[in-house]
């Protein structure tokens, strides 16, 4: 009988798990800090004091307040959860769609393909950034649109990414004796398709998770996503850009507060690409 | 190469009708009268004749298909009637805007340009030196920061503290600069890496070493073989990210209140002035139809193997 080796670990996947250790590190310590802040709150994130506005640092309020009298860092811990959350919530509805999708696509073809490929070629004709801003546009401004929006634009890349991944698995011999063993369509789509997909589309998606953030703290920031009451970082630098000059704290947390978590989320996705060896495939 | 672009027109073109056709539905089916918007009454009262004379008047009495009949009539004519907001023609609207757009994109290209080819080149040449480290943190850390943030830091340092140019509207050539700077740096992170990735892949290439073998002098391989030949990935990119581009222009031109057909655009949206939207994405597709249709010819200038292979098609 044959033994088969098992991959050994590689120096290569070694050479970058500083960068893991760090971004898993950094990962917790924002998932955290934004865990802490909506269970135990010293402050309310609304509640406005205007005799004690724009104060510098102090036990009470370590980063500070704003024009109204609200506690800085409540703001900034509980805006980490809403960037943080919408921006996963937009990415996971797009997965939820595009995986389906296809699957079904690749593995079936026939007339959902035709389908599929028709509405993929039309949305590629237009830049998405655009598509994004115009149809949260026509939805009308607000955080929950933009979302909507981001969905519709991005659910086609993971589709197609999975189409062409499972196009080219299914020529495979597992693929086509686990269907001359008489296994289902479903069955052969769930499990032997979808972990061969699974790395690419996760690659996919953390490289997205940086440029999704990115969009939605700049749309708040313009006034096309969370609107001002929301702890949201674009919407808190939008809210004090009128006491830069005199508290420039006011606009150095929350940028800080974006740089970090998309270099974050970038990293994250530079260390799975490598890790899963997928170069040319998933370039947006 | 004619039926390559009569395709892309037509994709286009499909999508244009579909996103307009979407944008229809929305103005009929919209939470909120369109009339009430036109005649603005969130605060003055309107009488009941007023209301009834522009709905009258705008055509929302006939049924839904003889609207949808008279829109597709309008849209063939590129007519996309008056802005709900100010009552002008829309695309006189955006045409007196578009030249300040042009300039601010225009302008944050050339910053892009020259902070991507030198850095981007030195950082091919001298792989590996500090020139190579330093662009290559710069670019990871550059990718991550929002434009309006670096565009607030360089208002408050330029406009604010250490000088004073202008940080808002538009007027003259001084108030263009912290515009398109913003913009500039913005994109140029992308670029440096690319150049300089592109910028190896062709310097390892035969025609370099055969270059040398014929002693053609290092200045020149660069600039005549390997520079040239490095371009078409670079371009690739800057045809794909075209629309993050534009979504650039529409945050920064915000963010400097700067009176282009970006933040016409948001002013739209925010006054959900439907018309003024539908005339926009009409405008965004004939730029990215121009854009993508000048970056597929420039393949052909700047490769030749794809002239060659053509031909050989055609055999």
């Amino acid at each position: 009988m044959k033994t088969i080796p098992l991959p050994i670990p590689t120096a290569k996947s070694k050479k970058h798990s500083w960068q893991a250790i760090i971004g898993l590190l950094f990962a917790l310590l924002v998932i955290g800090a934004s865990l802490y802040a909506f269970l135990y709150l010293k402050h309310d994130h609304t509640l406005t004091d205007l005799r004690g506005r724009l104060q510098g640092a102090s036990a009470l309020h370590p980063f500070g307040t704003d024009h109204l009298g609200r506690d800085v860092m409540t703001r900034l811990l509980l805006g980490g959860g809403q960037t943080l959350g919408y921006s996963l919530l937009a990415l996971g509805a797009a997965l939820l769609i595009g995986i389906p999708f296809g699957l079904i696509a690749g593995y079936k073809r026939g007339w959902v393909d035709k389908l599929f490929m028709r509405i993929a070629d039309a949305f590629l004709a237009f830049p998405d950034t655009i598509v994004a801003i115009v149809l949260s546009g026509l939805l009308g401004a607000g955080i929950g649109n933009l979302v909507l929006a981001i969905v519709i634009v991005k659910w086609v890349s993971y589709a197609r990414l999975v189409r062409s991944t499972v196009l080219s698995e299914s020529q495979k011999d597992y693929i086509r004796i686990a269907r001359t063993n008489g296994l289902s369509d479903g069955r052969i789509m769930r499990k032997h398709l979808l972990p061969h997909i699974a790395g690419h589309v996760l690659v996919l998606a953390s490289l997205d998770l940086g440029k999704i953030i990115l969009l939605i703290s700049s749309l708040s920031y313009i006034g096309l996503g969370a609107q001002p009451p929301t702890p949201e970082w674009g919407a808190m630098l939008n809210d004090s850009r009128p006491y830069f000059q005199s508290r420039p704290e006011l606009m150095i947390y929350p940028g800080l507060a974006i740089v970090s978590v998309v270099l974050l989320a970038n990293m994250l996705g530079d260390y799975l690409r490598d890790r899963f060896d997928v170069k040319k495939e998933v370039q947006p | 190469m004619f039926r390559i672009l009569l395709r892309k027109f037509l994709e286009v073109f499909i999508f244009l009708l579909f996103i307009m056709f979407v944008s229809f539905l929305f103005i009929r089916l919209a939470p909120g009268d369109p009339v009430l918007t036109i005649l603005n009454v969130d605060e003055l009262s309107v009488s009941q004749e007023q209301v009834e004379a522009v709905r009258e008047e705008m055509g929302f009495n006939d049924s839904l298909p003889v609207q949808f009949g008279n829109w597709l009539l309008d849209f063939v004519r590129l007519d996309f009637g008056v802005s709900y907001s100010t009552g002008q023609p829309v695309m006189q609207t955006l045409m007196r805007a578009l030249p300040a757009t042009a300039e601010l994109t225009i302008g944050a290209l050339l910053v892009m340009l020259v902070i991507a080819i030198p850095l981007g080149s030195l950082s091919a040449l001298h792989r590996g030196s500090w020139i190579d480290r330093g662009s290559r943190m710069l670019s990871i850390v550059g990718a991550a920061v929002p434009s309006f943030w670096l565009g607030l830091i360089l208002i408050d340092m330029f406009g604010v503290r250490f000088g004073n140019l202008p940080t808002m509207g538009r007027d003259g050539f001084t108030s263009l600069i912290l515009p398109s700077l913003t913009l500039g740096l913005a994109i140029s992170s992308v670029y440096v890496r690319l150049l300089r990735s592109s910028l190896l892949d062709s310097l390892s290439q035969e025609f370099v070493r055969s270059a040398r073998a014929r002693g053609v002098s290092e200045g020149r391989i660069f600039m005549l073989h390997a520079f040239r030949h490095s371009l078409p990935p670079v371009i690739t990119v800057f045809g794909v990210s075209l629309g993050s581009l534009i979504g650039g222009v529409v945050v920064i031109e915000v963010l400097f209140a700067y009176p282009g057909i970006g933040k016409l655009v948001v002013d739209a949206i925010r006054q959900r002035d439907y018309p003024l939207i539908q005339g926009y994405i009409l405008i965004m597709a004939v730029v990215v139809f121009l854009v993508n249709t000048a970056v597929d010819l420039s393949y052909r200038y700047l490769n030749p193997e794809m002239k060659l292979k053509e031909k050989e098609a055609h055999r």
